[in-house]
């Protein structure tokens, strides 16, 4: 590479440098350099000129001041006097809620549509197909507003509210269902359903490593579920039931108190989950599918039943290729989330990237914000994928 | 190995840098030569407009080159700026542009209009994607002094009030404690509600959509129990409303709301061109010249009537116009009475009558400075 | 003959029970075959009574479709009279009515050029593939615009409706496959530097949501450029647009790649081929022929998200027909306008994932067990 062939006569075959591709590659990539820089430097240079020209305040600075808005929908303490700083913390809430919640709903109904997909009853396959086939062809935000105005016109008034039990009620101003107030002691139950947690996984590997020694085996599943749901309830009737649940109650105009879910969270929520695990319910087919049958026939003649098979055999081989598309979906609902803007969900394009950015006029710093949000968190999950990717490679030689 | 991909990537990048730099380097120099040349008259308060133009952006040269105005206007809302049936933008607002139009181009119709929902109206502006941005838009002091954009006048006096389904049973905005309110995303309607709420003590909800028909159409299917906007919106939307008997509109209004046409900052030839043209047919009210009697008005011996229609003096020329500035744009577009009457008052379904909006000495606050 | 001589002869194959063949056994087999399967079809045939019955009765047997106005739909069905009013808004938006026969031309020749793609043994479908990718954007260029050849110029302000939807999507996948066809050798190069910079392209625009793509696209492009530099609004929405889309296809060429075995990259090398020849002549034809399902399912997407230009105010088909709703003429057609655009997507949308697998199909060449 550096030693550089000044002496061409000594050494006939040397190519002159600018033959020689490790010297050609170094320019050019030099070049690829210095162009995006300069490309860099203008597009800086343009936007700060073009800012300070126009009298367009810059800087963070903004985050520390007063917002003045309310927001529909916020996981944690806000009101008008809280800060934009705040707002941005609100709407990142909002956007993983409905992301979480959907990813949650997506891959169960997407898994159970996939199954259904590869069902011996002809019915049911036929009908698991009819729906993929529709909503994939579909756009989302056409689905997002048939749902949005669906679910706006099903539901009743909050007068005529449908009534479920005392406490629970549903109409167009969100479903309302009672809020649980943690009182002094709960800490204790938190704290052993983590210590419960924590010894389902030790049970877990312990078990395996007698199986491995003994052959014999441990009923990992059910000593897990009873440690995990029984241990917290003794300790929880133990220290008297610290818990006590607060009922939404009709007033003049609407229900106050209780917690409730909004019509746009259901609509979103609802639209995304719908869509999502159309595409879902494909990968899951297609894995299952990718895993060939000799395998299942090689189980059979080891003597494994259809159990076994499947969760030895078959599972392992059809997550492999299940889930890379599958994160790439969860990234899509997470990033598609960002539709809520349409039907007026708080999530953090329509409070940051819209409310705010408008009150404040700081456009740049806030889109950079809102773009660098969703990078993060699809840059994380991406790394999350080909670290498990490597994982799971078949070992070639 | 792979050098020529390099190079192909570096093409690809240096042809991005020739748009973001290079087409930048040139193309200013254009404008800012045609820019000196419309006022070369060596008058006292004439010298800061070449200065200016050259070390900020200039618009009108713009304007002119390009031979339309890009307007930034509503995405609907009747009265102020909404498509006809034939398709066709009218209202309010839009006639602030094409007044503009009329006076810098001499034809109205060289309007190109962007509709923008309130959240994307001041990057737009900002940004140049639009030349003046006449979009029912509050006045403020932030938006003046941060945003980067200058409102040149005021085209109509509002307030925010409430409009309630009749149902309710409501008779004051003091009632709507609890009430869920729907508004729309990014105006100062937002801002106002939550002072009012706080400082009388009440509590709300707010949904907040992007364009005034969703917000309508949320306070049709009952997702909330009050529109609140601007008054002028209030009518203008109850007619749009399937059942227009079932709302009312509450007699409060609790805030300031003067709208206007607004320009970036630190262009004061266009800003001036904008203001002027606005004050042009405010004058013309005043002083009785229509759209009809603008041809005979020019032989009128009112000096004022004079200098608006350009017999006499510069003032054209002052603007870096031509000297019927005024002319053509109350000839084509007519004065504010007309406007008025055409788009929100007698003349149109909103039937609002002019109240603040009357001129100074007939009960109202609309006054413009005199042309002079 | 020898069978009778012996005088034994095998008893004739009894048919199989009635029960196990035809329809009956068809039934048996694949709807009743287990209690769980009883359980199932009797639910899927009340999902089927519950919802499917519904529908098609307000979508035919109780729908209006023929009238002026609102004043004809009465019988509480779908109000197709709606959409036959408006259909001409909804594929043309407002380009003017003179000029429709413009489009129609491309329409047709959209069809002419796409049909034989779909029928395997036509010949010179390639050739028709690169006029399609090259000389019909261009054609459509001419006709759509005007302003040449004595056609009058029509502003893109006046284009909407499903014309623009088409534009939108077709020049997305015409700049969006070169571009990212680039990009993806880029990711694979030797050199580190324009590595890093194709991978940080490519994660850039993937990481982000269209609608924060586009609403840079859409306001802040000109923050970005210096004074005077002027886009039209629906170029602007088309750049962010190919940026968005290269990403997506630049990974999509990347599976190709990455499928391609190494001998031939080292038997490209060993012929003395250079990198470009090896790409363009060994690497890139079978690559690309490997991913052209892949590239189809991105095109649908992409046609799917052209929706998402609605929010910046350009008037595609969705919100030609959100425009058309709010019409104070017609009260109550939002359903009719959304049922409408849903299924010209999922004509369109349906339409291409068939081809794709087909293609899908015909180029498998696993063991699956089928």
């Amino acid at each position: 590479m550096s030693d550089q062939p000044n002496t061409p006569t000594s050494n006939p075959s040397r190519p002159p440098p600018w033959n020689n591709p490790a010297v050609r590659s170094i320019v050019y990539q030099v070049i690829a350099v210095v162009l995006l820089g300069y490309f860099a430097w203008t597009i800086l240079n343009n936007t700060l000129d073009n800012m300070a020209r126009r009298g367009i305040r810059t800087g963070f600075s903004f985050l520390n001041n007063e917002s003045g808005f309310g927001i529909l929908l916020s996981l944690i303490e806000y009101d008008e006097s809280s800060t934009y700083g705040r707002t941005f913390l609100v709407g990142l809430l909002n956007t993983l809620l409905v992301s979480v919640l959907g990813i949650f709903f997506a891959t169960i109904f997407g898994f159970l549509l996939g199954i259904a997909r590869l069902s011996t009853n002809w019915l049911i396959a036929q009908l698991a197909s009819i729906y993929v086939e529709m909503i994939r062809n579909i756009p989302l935000l056409l689905q997002i507003f048939f749902w949005y105005t669906a679910v706006l016109q099903a539901l009743p008034g909050p007068r005529d509210s449908i009534q479920l039990g005392d406490s629970y009620f549903l109409n167009n101003r969100g479903f309302y269902f009672p809020k649980p107030i943690f009182e002094d002691g709960f800490g204790a139950v938190l704290f052993a359903l983590l210590a419960a947690i924590a010894a389902a996984i030790f049970i877990g590997r312990w078990a395996r490593r007698r199986q491995d020694r003994t052959g014999a085996r441990f009923p990992v599943f059910l000593t897990s579920l009873g440690l995990i749901v029984g241990l917290p309830l003794v300790v929880f009737l133990l220290v008297g039931a610290p818990l006590s649940f607060e009922t939404a109650v009709l007033e003049r105009f609407s229900f106050t108190g209780g917690s409730r879910v909004i019509p746009e969270l259901m609509a979103l929520l609802w639209a995304l989950t719908m869509y999502t695990a159309a595409f879902i319910a494909e990968i899951v087919r297609a894995g299952i599918e990718s895993v060939s049958h000799g395998q299942i026939e090689a189980a059979r003649s080891l003597g494994l039943r259809n159990g076994p098979t499947l969760r030895l055999i078959v599972i392992p081989q059809a997550l492999r290729v299940i889930i890379p598309p599958l994160t790439s979906q969860y990234l899509n609902l997470t990033k598609n989330s960002s539709l809520a803007t349409a039907i007026g969900y708080p999530d953090l394009v329509a409070v940051f990237m819209g409310t705010s950015l408008n009150q404040t006029g700081q456009a740049v710093e806030i889109v950079a914000m809102t773009m660098a949000v969703y990078l993060t968190i699809s840059l994380s999950i991406s790394f999350l994928m080909n670290w498990y990717n490597r994982k799971v490679a078949l070992v070639e030689r | 190995m792979d050098s020529k991909l390099a190079i192909v990537l570096i093409i690809v990048a240096a042809i991005a840098g020739y748009f973001a730099g290079g087409m930048g380097s040139d193309k200013p120099a254009e404008p800012t030569a045609t820019a000196t040349t419309p006022a070369p008259k060596p008058q006292a308060d004439d010298k800061k407009i070449p200065d200016k133009a050259k070390e900020s952006s200039n618009t009108l040269a713009a304007v002119k080159n390009k031979g339309f105005l890009s307007c930034g206007v509503n995405t609907g809302l009747p009265g102020f700026s909404a498509p006809d049936s034939s398709n066709k933008w009218t209202g309010i607002d839009v006639d602030v542009c094409r007044a503009v139009a009329a006076a810098v181009l001499g034809d109205a119709t060289k309007v190109k209009y962007t509709p923008l929902t309130a959240k994307e109206r001041f990057t737009a502006l900002q940004s140049g994607e639009i030349d003046i941005l006449s979009r029912n838009t509050t006045w403020t002091h932030t938006r003046d002094t941060s945003l980067g954009l200058n409102f040149a006048g005021v085209n109509y006096y509002d307030g925010q009030g409430f409009m309630v389904k009749k149902a309710l049973g409501v008779k004051s905005a003091k009632e709507l404690d609890g009430a869920v309110m729907c508004i729309q995303a990014g105006t100062t309607t937002e801002l106002n509600l939550a002072d009012y709420f706080r400082y009388n003590n009440l509590k709300y909800k707010s949904v907040t959509f992007d364009t005034t028909d969703q917000t309508r159409e949320g306070f049709e299917a009952n997702r909330c129990d009050v529109l609140t906007s601007d008054q002028s919106q209030l009518y203008g939307l109850r007619t749009k409303l399937n059942d227009p008997d079932s709302a009312i509109v509450l007699p409060e209004v609790i805030s300031k709301e003067p709208l206007g046409p607004s320009v970036r900052q630190g262009d004061d030839a266009w800003f001036n061109v904008v203001r002027w043209t606005l004050s042009a047919v405010i004058n013309a009210e005043e002083l009785g010249v229509t759209s009809q009697n603008v041809d005979q008005m020019k032989s009128s011996n009112n000096p004022e009537i004079k200098r608006l229609l350009g017999v006499t003096g510069d003032m054209g020329a002052k603007l870096g116009l031509d000297g019927s500035w005024a002319l053509q744009a109350i000839k084509q577009v007519g004065n504010y009475s007309e406007i008025f009457e055409r788009n929100v008052g007698s003349g149109s379904p909103l039937k609002i009558s002019r109240g603040l909006n009357a001129l100074w000495n007939k009960g109202g606050i609309m006054f413009a400075p005199p042309i002079r | 003959m020898s069978a009778t001589e012996n005088g034994w002869q095998p008893a004739p194959d009894l048919p199989p029970p009635s029960s196990s063949v035809g329809i009956i056994g068809w039934i048996r087999q694949n709807l009743f075959s287990s209690p769980l399967n009883i359980f199932l079809t009797v639910v899927g045939l009340y999902i089927i009574y519950k919802a499917g019955v519904p529908i098609l009765d307000w979508v035919f047997w109780s729908a209006d479709f023929s009238g002026e106005d609102q004043s004809a739909c009465t019988s509480g069905g779908a109000c197709w009279v709606f959409v036959g009013q408006r259909l001409s808004f909804f594929i043309y938006g407002f380009y003017p009515e003179s000029e429709y026969w413009r489009i129609n031309v491309l329409f047709v020749l959209l069809a002419v050029l796409i049909i034989p793609q779909m029928i395997p043994a036509f010949p010179h479908k390639k050739w028709l593939g690169w006029f399609f990718l090259v000389g019909f954007p261009i054609v459509s260029y001419v006709l759509l615009l005007g302003g040449s050849f004595s056609l009058p110029h029509v502003e893109t302000e006046k284009w909407g409706g499903l014309m623009l939807t088409l534009v939108i999507s077709f020049v997305g996948i015409v700049f969006a496959l070169p571009l990212g066809t680039l990009l993806a050798l880029g990711r694979r190069s030797d050199m580190p530097v324009i590595r890093a910079i194709c991978v940080g392209f490519i994660e850039l625009w993937r990481g982000v949501p269209l609608i924060s793509v586009l609403f840079m696209a859409s306001v802040m492009l000109p923050l970005f450029l210096s004074e005077g530099a002027h886009f039209n609004k629906l170029l602007r929405a088309l750049i962010g647009i190919v940026m968005f889309q290269s990403a997506y296809m630049a990974e999509v060429v990347r599976g190709g790649l990455q499928a391609i075995p190494k001998g031939q990259y080292e038997a490209a090398a060993a012929l003395g081929l250079g990198y470009w020849r090896s790409m363009g002549l060994v690497i890139l034809p079978q690559a690309l022929k490997l991913v052209i399902p892949g590239i189809v399912n991105t095109f649908i997407a992409l046609f799917k998200d052209t929706t998402l230009v609605l929010i910046i105010g350009l008037l595609d088909i969705l919100a030609s027909v959100q425009a058309a709703i709010t019409d104070p003429a017609w009260s109550a057609v939002a359903a009719e306008g959304y049922v409408f655009t849903a299924v010209a997507f999922w004509i369109f949308c349906f339409g291409m994932s068939r081809y794709s697998q087909g293609l899908e199909r015909r180029l498998d060449t696993g063991h699956k067990k089928r």
